[in-house]
């Protein structure tokens, strides 16, 4: 214990936060079921689970959001009630959303002040309001500009804000909920900085994550949920990332797939200059040359927006090309139809796979058709071959594992793991010569995203040409044999595996050019 | 002849009642722009004032008090915001279609009332002109500005309001947080539900005075569909003016001098074809609106319904 019991905020620590025996039904599913958890002043203790393991059922408990079937809540000893998320403030406990909880259009003071009352009555008090933030944020070492608009601020930025609101409400324990999914690696370091001096002062913190390295780098307790129940908690110095995969998962989880030797084929797909437009008017690509050949994964990485997305429809043809080449097999589809690009055997695993991977009121045999259904033997003069499509349907289930009632089930009612393998098994069951891979394990949990990554090494190995467009840099790193950096429309560099860190491809991705990168790591 | 246009005489006129017609405009807008700010699209307006404009009218007629006419419009209007609010917020339900038919619910409701209640168009004495002391007498600008009714005064008194209070008060932030992105709101303790229940049944309100502002103000009479499409007009002058209180008022001017200036080319026997001339402030309008495609966005969650997911 410290001399004082205050945080520089002002406030009391909370010095424990207990949660007993908590218990949460949605119709169907327990997705809570008698959990202990517990917090305390000065420690981050990260919870660990996959989708659907009750995570964030159990942090929207605590914060008001959702009211719990069972159990008790107490703060230093003491049950309290929450039972919204004013009750929550008032207690001390403020949560770091995934998606942030921010107004664009207001402003940092703004978006402080919303909800709280104003030294000025009715009026805003916002230069009051401004003043605070910036005490705060030099107490913290948060920089951030009161009067700036969060349209204005990088994703990193905005997340300072998040904390800031959360410490201007007088925040001591905060709950963190995947705060990384969004951050370059930089970015990364940065928040682990002001997590580390957050949790030295007397706060405690939550800290909801799925990437192992991290909660082993920053967490001192680390607790693991799996299907709605607390496997248990231990000191994260008691534990490595092999014990931790395992008991999320609750079997043995092979960490880095085998990637094997495979001889590199020349080029399938070449982007030549090309360039688009994006949904905003502005220019999405602004002159992309990359070769991907065969047996090879091209790995694309970059921070969400920078042109993925574009990058993705304009080699499948769903948007239009404002200059340049798409070159498939020497042949230039430019401006070719999207079924026309298909049945050159170019395959597509789309980034938003609920969106555009399926049509979610369809059953599992319709929608692992839709790419074939007009080709023989699916259908003949126009009328579908329903006996072949079953078939089909169901040899495809078992190859690829997909947990399914029935063929006949709609896609809607499969969890995400199994939507994306219908979505796999029809885009690689036609023994594809190319494949875009957009975000193919994102919001997948480890056992799915571990078969996904078997199945695009699998093609690898059969000498399909890959591009795996991802912003999740460790999928990146474990998958590609090349990898190209995008910011901003453009491929900043191009790096081979070998020589690709977290750190380079970070830099790569903030848009600091590869000749900056050299001198900065001289520096070091 | 065209020239009778541009004497002093014409031209105060001109102005003075495009001030006067421009009234109802600003109430129903305003209105409306604080429902869509905080993400409630109103297509009801028109009900309201109709329903408005009937109850002042009537009960102006039956008890002789104007102020208690303009009271039950703006209960009126206030209870069919409560409808609104009811069925957009706690329903969920599509704001366009059950606007339409909130509208389509006062055009005959008021039209029953009017049919069992009265039957026959009779007129009352509106509110009359308030001449401001010393300022009424400035030549021109004193029959322009200060020689209105008080509902004139009224509607321009509010526009800087309207203002102050989305710009400049913790409920307006509350409000614009609301229409913006509703989880923030919501994840701060912001009742969502309290704030656009306020923003409708204030909007509910003011349509009512601009109902009122028309049967017992500006044209002192009742007949069935009064409004004609006025309420309609309202909505889009909150696109008009970008969701601002300035900029709706200058939507309203424009359309309303148009308005008077086509109303006086007919008294003055000008020979343009009358059904050009009753087109023409709304073929400005068009051209205003295309021509100044506006660059402030509508509110985020415009016409989407709030429900806490997951």
């Amino acid at each position: 214990m410290t001399e004082t019991d205050k945080l520089p905020s002002g406030r009391d620590r909370i010095e424990s936060l207990e949660m007993r025996g908590i218990t949460k039904r949605f119709p169907g599913v327990l997705a809570s079921d008698h959990v202990n958890f517990d917090v305390k002043s000065g420690e981050v203790h990260a919870l660990l689970g996959e989708n659907g393991a009750g995570k964030s059922t159990l942090m929207k408990i605590l914060y008001g959001l959702y009211h719990p079937d069972e159990g008790e809540i107490l703060i230093n000893g003491k049950p309290v009630r929450i039972s919204s998320p004013n009750d929550s403030i008032n207690l001390g406990i403020g949560m770091i959303h995934q998606h942030f909880m921010l107004v664009q259009t207001m402003t940092v003071a703004e978006n402080v002040a919303l909800g709280l009352p104003s030294s000025r009555g009715l009026l805003t008090d916002l230069d009051r309001v401004s003043k605070r933030i910036i005490e705060l944020a030099n107490l913290y070492g948060l920089k951030i500009d009161p009067s700036a608009y969060i349209w204005q601020l990088s994703v990193g930025q905005q997340q300072r804000v998040e904390i800031i609101k959360a410490l201007y409400r007088g925040a001591a324990l905060l709950i963190l909920d995947e705060p990384t999914a969004v951050l370059t690696p930089q970015e990364v370091d940065e928040l682990f900085v002001i997590m580390n001096q957050m949790v030295k002062d007397g706060h405690g913190l939550v800290f909801i994550s799925h990437k192992l390295h991290e909660v082993v780098e920053i967490s001192h307790r680390v607790s693991v949920l799996r299907d709605g129940r607390m496997i248990g908690t231990r000191l994260t110095s008691d534990t490595t990332k092999q014990d931790l995969a395992n008991w999320m998962v609750g079997r043995e989880v092979g960490f880095t797939p085998d990637r094997g030797q495979v001889e590199c084929g020349g080029p399938r797909l070449q982007l030549k200059d090309v360039a688009c437009g994006s949904d905003r008017g502005t220019p999405g690509l602004r002159g992309i040359n990359i070769d991907v050949c065969s047996g090879e994964i091209l790995g694309i990485a970059g921070v969400s927006g920078n042109g993925q997305r574009e990058l993705a429809e304009t080699i499948t043809g769903l948007r239009k090309t404002t200059g340049g080449h798409v070159i498939l097999e020497g042949n230039d589809i430019t401006g070719f139809d999207p079924s026309d690009i298909t049945d050159r055997m170019l395959s597509y695993i789309p980034e938003e796979r609920m969106r555009d991977g399926m049509i979610k009121d369809f059953t599992v045999a319709e929608n692992m058709i839709l790419r074939e259904h007009e080709k023989m033997p699916y259908s003949r003069y126009g009328f579908l071959n329903l006996r072949e499509i079953s078939r089909h349907a169901d040899e495809l289930i078992k190859k690829f594992h997909v947990k399914t009632p029935s063929r006949e089930t709609h896609a809607k009612n499969l969890s995400g793991g199994n939507i994306q393998k219908i979505v796999l098994a029809r885009e690689i069951f036609r023994t594809p010569r190319v494949i875009i891979a957009a975000q193919p394990t994102r919001g997948l949990d480890i056992g799915a995203t571990e078969y996904v990554r078997e199945q695009l090494l699998e093609q690898r190995k059969q000498g399909v040409a890959i591009m795996l467009i991802s912003e999740d840099l460790d999928e990146i790193l474990a998958l590609s044999d090349r990898i190209a950096v995008i910011y901003e429309g453009q491929v900043m560099d191009i790096v081979p595996r070998a020589e690709a860190t977290p750190a380079k491809l970070g830099l790569l991705m903030a848009g600091v050019h590869p000749e900056e990168t050299k001198q900065t790591s001289e520096v070091f | 002849m065209i020239s009778d246009l541009f004497t002093v005489t014409v031209l105060v006129g001109i102005l003075a009642s495009g001030i006067r017609l421009s009234t109802p405009y600003l109430y129903a807008a305003i209105g409306e722009a604080f429902g869509q700010k905080s993400g409630v699209l109103n297509l009801g307006v028109e009900g309201q004032m109709l329903l408005g404009a009937f109850a002042a009218f009537y009960v102006a007629l039956t008890t002789g008090s104007l102020w208690l006419g303009l009271l039950t419009a703006m209960i009126v209007g206030a209870l069919m915001g409560l409808a609104m609010a009811y069925v957009t917020v706690n329903l969920h339900a599509e704001q366009g279609i059950s606007g339409i038919g909130f509208y389509l619910f006062g055009l005959g409701m008021s039209d029953l009332l009017f049919q069992k209640l009265m039957g026959t168009v009779e007129t009352v004495k509106g509110f009359p002109e308030i001449y401001i002391p010393g300022l009424s007498d400035i030549p021109g600008i004193g029959k322009i500005f200060f020689s209105q009714n008080i509902l004139v005064y009224g509607a321009y008194l509010l526009v800087p309001i309207a203002w102050f209070v989305l710009n400049k008060t913790t409920l307006g932030l509350k409000i614009r947080s609301v229409g913006e992105n509703p989880d923030a709101a919501d994840s701060l303790g912001v009742s969502v539900s309290r704030i656009r229940y306020f923003t409708i049944i204030l909007g509910g309100t003011l349509s009512g005075i601009a109902g009122a502002s028309l049967s017992i103000a500006l044209l002192n009479v009742f007949q069935q569909n009064m409004t004609s499409g006025l309420g309609f007009i309202a909505v889009a002058l909150v696109y008009f003016g970008g969701w601002r209180p300035i900029g709706i008022l200058g939507g309203a001017l424009l359309f309303s001098f148009i308005n008077s200036l086509q109303l006086w080319m007919q008294v003055l026997s000008i020979p343009i074809p009358s059904d050009i001339a009753v087109m023409m402030p709304y073929v400005v309008t068009i051209l205003v609106l295309v021509a100044t495609v506006s660059k402030v966005r509508a509110p985020s969650a415009l016409s989407k319904p709030f429900e806490r997911g997951d």
